[in-house]
């Protein structure tokens, strides 16, 4: 069908403050927080009613139109990069907190409210909503689930699938659904949990029921400077085998704090070569009692200095430098490009050791600034995009940092989602048969295709493409394809 | 050959034939569910703790595992499974714990059996050997089918492996007793569930609510000062009476239900005898009403019943799926188990 009667005919059934079709319209939509991949949509839709968006989600099945769901755009990975022939639907005015049940602990919100409205909404009852990742002040709570957003505390309070309690979504052929519901669980199999991370492949989330926690009534954070990485990823053990679970464990490294220091005034010690925050929350009580332990864990694992935040200002100070870490980045070069691999702690110092390598290889400077307490790295690559050739060599050494995190038993993404940066190594991560299970998941809610189609779980077409120039595990994988 | 291998060809032999099987670990978990008349496939064999690094926080470990065997070895470095699995007698086994996906009474305060899964490998019906997930705290890659498989029932796959994330035990539980009404113990648990308090635990049997509270001593001291009533650390078996329905409630032959609600949501009126579990979320009901009476009534409420035990485990045991969302599963079942031959109506008829 001519595309232009593909508009016409959304046109003919919604309002046209719902349509953007004009090339300067689609401007703004052409990528997501991954902006080295742009692609301008056929036509972005931004529904103001259910029944609106049932109208778009129908008309796209019946006319087979991709549709690709887009929150506030702030993802990592190009889950909400526009398909040139198809709907970019933007959930941003279903922007409504519809309720806050303050004895069930639960608020019942629409997917394109913030991260943060939702905690500052639930403030003055002592209760806030726990994901908090970077983005929480522009983030919105559908992009979340979709990519099962995580942050500084997961360690303690979990990950966006830990955190939220139902979904009201509709399937491509805009039927409504209820995953979860209002009781801590429910019948059948848990398609909650299925559906957190899925990257909008399998249905459109028009409601959102996320678990409200009490505010800790203290939080303190504990400030370790170390001379090596190997140091500090010692210690970030041994808090842990301590028996004590921080709010947050954050590891920077030499370059990451150097970068901070020129941006903003936070009292990180000067000659440190790595910086550990471990955050401590609950009664005052039992944050005393934690920091002394893990003061003393500190002090036996060789920091070199120690600070504990006496004030809720100088919590804040602490916090501030790791928060405009990436920022800081941002002013040392031009270009950054962040990765999001996960693996087991233990591996803490060879994987670090071996990323240094392989920037002196690459001739492109990384810093480390990462969740160090569940084990999830975030490598910045500083490259300059008007350098010929240098975007390719950083999305290839990030691709071997990735691959590395797979070779240590880890993942290719912890918590920025697999969108299209990362489904060559979604290759390497999985098998045919495990990637066809996949494929078979998605034709249960979404037998043609329409919902991102693409993104998150390659072809295996596609793979033996991407397995022609990577040898996995020793072995080249679809030896029964032909290669040219 | 390994246990690994005789079962990937028992699969692909089931589903070639179009033999149903009936997966089984200890038995230890027969009861529950529906009734599932077919071959045996058994993992049991298939036991071990195969990684284990405590300060990791993760535990692997073979399916056919035997849970008491894996929460001694976690013991022995001061952690623990937080969703305090059920075990319903001696031969319980991870893989049906996984399966079944039982939590007990920290469930509300530390998460559910699903929210400690990082990771399976598994057997689909079609007899393909699955990695799903991994060892790590976070990954999102990839659809999170091991958290799908969590509390299936073995329809969808046979367990083969299962990464855990661990926690700590508590330095210190206490354990407080307070007279009152059921309604008053839902008022007060989620009152209290919504303020900075460490709760991990809150039931109410008999006109009294039991709470315990676990963390530094000092932290749980100074909480149980601020809740009040009198410390029956004398038995501290109460919670372990109330995880393995063993508690005098629990023990005759009347059809037992689950009742999953909203935790504030008001007492529950069904003939019969109730106990209020999971600060009010979880609610036990011995009667003898009629099933559909029992369902009708909590979808009133947005929640849903389980016949747990005894009654009839030929007819509806899990409370019925909306038409879209029964199609939804069959679909979904399918995609894993094409000829069906996976426990099949263990969970529903239909699936």
């Amino acid at each position: 069908m001519p595309e232009d009667t593909f508009i016409r005919l959304l046109q003919k059934q919604l309002p046209a403050s719902c349509i953007l079709s004009q090339p300067d319209e689609l401007r703004p939509y052409e990528c997501d927080a991954l902006s080295a991949y742009r692609q301008l949509p056929l036509v972005v839709v931004i529904p103001e009613t259910l029944q609106q968006l049932q109208t778009t989600l129908r008309l796209c099945a019946e006319q087979e139109v991709p549709v690709v769901a887009r929150g506030s755009g702030t993802g990592l990975s190009g889950g909400a990069m526009p398909l040139g022939n198809g709907v970019l639907l933007s959930l941003a005015r279903f922007n409504r907190i519809l309720e806050i049940d303050t004895l069930n602990r639960t608020a019942r919100v629409q997917p394109g409210v913030t991260n943060l409205a939702i905690s500052s909404a639930a403030a003055p009852h002592g209760l806030y909503y726990a994901p908090d990742p970077s983005s929480q002040i522009a983030c919105s709570i559908g992009g979340n689930v979709a990519e099962n957003a995580g942050g500084v505390h997961c360690l303690k309070y979990g990950l966006t699938t830990h955190n939220i309690q139902a979904l009201e979504i509709l399937t491509i052929d805009g039927e409504a659904l209820t995953i979860g519901g209002p009781a801590l669980d429910s019948p059948g199999y848990d398609l909650l949990a299925l559906m957190t991370g899925s990257e909008g492949l399998l249905g459109i989330i028009y409601e959102v029921t996320v678990k409200l926690l009490p505010k800790p009534a203290a939080a303190q954070v504990v400030l370790a400077a170390f001379d090596s990485v190997d140091a500090a990823g010692a210690a970030v053990t041994a808090t842990i085998a301590s028996g004590i679970i921080p709010a947050g464990l954050e590891l920077l490294d030499k370059p990451a704090i150097h970068a901070v220091r020129k941006f903003i005034d936070t009292g990180y010690p000067e000659d440190a070569n790595a910086i550990l925050l471990c955050e401590l929350d609950g009664s005052q009580e039992d944050v005393t009692a934690q920091i002394e332990r893990v003061s003393q864990v500190y002090r036996d694992a060789g920091a070199s200095a120690l600070q504990v935040s006496r004030d809720e200002a100088e919590r804040q100070r602490f916090w501030a430098g790791r928060k405009a870490a990436f920022p800081a980045m941002g002013r040392l070069s031009p270009d950054y490009y962040c990765m999001d691999g996960t693996i087991p702690r233990k591996h803490l110092a060879t994987v670090l050791n071996r990323i240094a390598e392989l920037s002196g290889e690459y001739g492109l400077p990384i810093c480390n600034v990462f969740h160090a307490g569940d084990g999830n790295l975030h490598p910045l690559i500083l490259y300059d995009a008007n350098k010929p050739g240098e975007l390719e060599r950083t999305e290839e050494l990030g691709g071997k940092i990735l691959e590395l995190c797979v070779a240590v038993g880890g993942t290719i993404t912890g918590e920025h989602g697999v969108g299209l940066e990362k489904i060559n190594q979604m290759c390497v991560q999985f098998n045919d048969a495990e990637l066809q299970q996949f494929h078979a998941v998605k034709q249960a809610f979404d037998p043609r295709n329409l919902l991102n189609p693409g993104k998150a779980i390659p072809t295996l077409h596609r793979c033996a493409e991407f397995g022609a120039m990577h040898v996995h595990h020793g072995q080249l994988p679809h030896p029964e394809l032909e290669r040219f | 050959m390994t246990c690994e291998q005789t079962l990937i060809e028992q699969l692909q032999a089931a589903t070639a034939g179009g033999t149903p099987l009936a997966i089984q670990g200890g038995g230890s978990k027969a009861f529950y569910g529906r009734a599932c008349e077919a071959q045996p496939c058994l993992v049991g064999a298939h036991s071990g703790v195969i990684d284990y690094t405590p300060a990791e926080l993760v535990i692997s470990a073979r399916a056919g595992t035997p849970l008491a065997e894996l929460e001694t070895v976690l013991e022995q470095e001061g952690q623990m499974l937080a969703f305090e699995p059920p075990h319903f007698g001696t031969t319980a086994t991870l893989g049906g714990t996984i399966a079944c996906g039982l939590s007990g009474p920290r469930r509300p305060y530390t998460g559910a059996a699903r929210d400690f899964v990082l990771g399976v490998n598994c057997i689909n019906g079609k007899g393909e050997l699955l990695r799903l997930g991994g060892q790590v705290m976070k990954n999102v890659a990839g659809y999170d089918l091991s958290r799908l498989l969590t509390g299936s029932l073995g329809t969808l796959a046979v367990l083969l492996d299962i990464h855990l994330k661990v926690l700590p035990r508590p330095e210190t539980e206490v354990t407080l007793q307070q007279a009152c009404t059921a309604e008053e113990a839902i008022l007060r648990c989620n009152r209290w569930a919504g303020q900075p308090l460490p709760l991990s635990g809150a039931c109410h049997s008999d006109g009294r609510l039991y709470l315990r509270l676990s963390g530094s001593a000092r932290g749980v001291a100074a909480a149980a000062a601020t809740l009040g009533g009198d410390s029956c650390d004398a038995d501290p078996g109460f919670w372990k009476a109330l995880r393995e329905q063993q508690l005098p409630f629990f023990l005759d032959d009347t059809p037992l239900w689950r009742l999953s609600v909203p935790p504030a949501a008001a007492g529950i009126n069904i003939e019969g005898q109730q106990m209020l579990d999971w600060g009010g979320a979880q609610r036990w009901l011995k009667s003898h009403a009629p099933g559909g009476h029992i369902r009708d009534t909590l979808t009133a409420t947005g929640g849903h019943a389980i016949l747990y035990r005894n009654g009839d485990r030929s007819g509806a045991v899990f409370q019925p799926l909306p038409p879209g969302m029964l199609a939804l599963q069959r679909r979904i079942k399918q995609s894993f188990d094409p000829a069906g031959i996976l426990n099949p109506g263990r969970l529903y008829a239909e699936l």
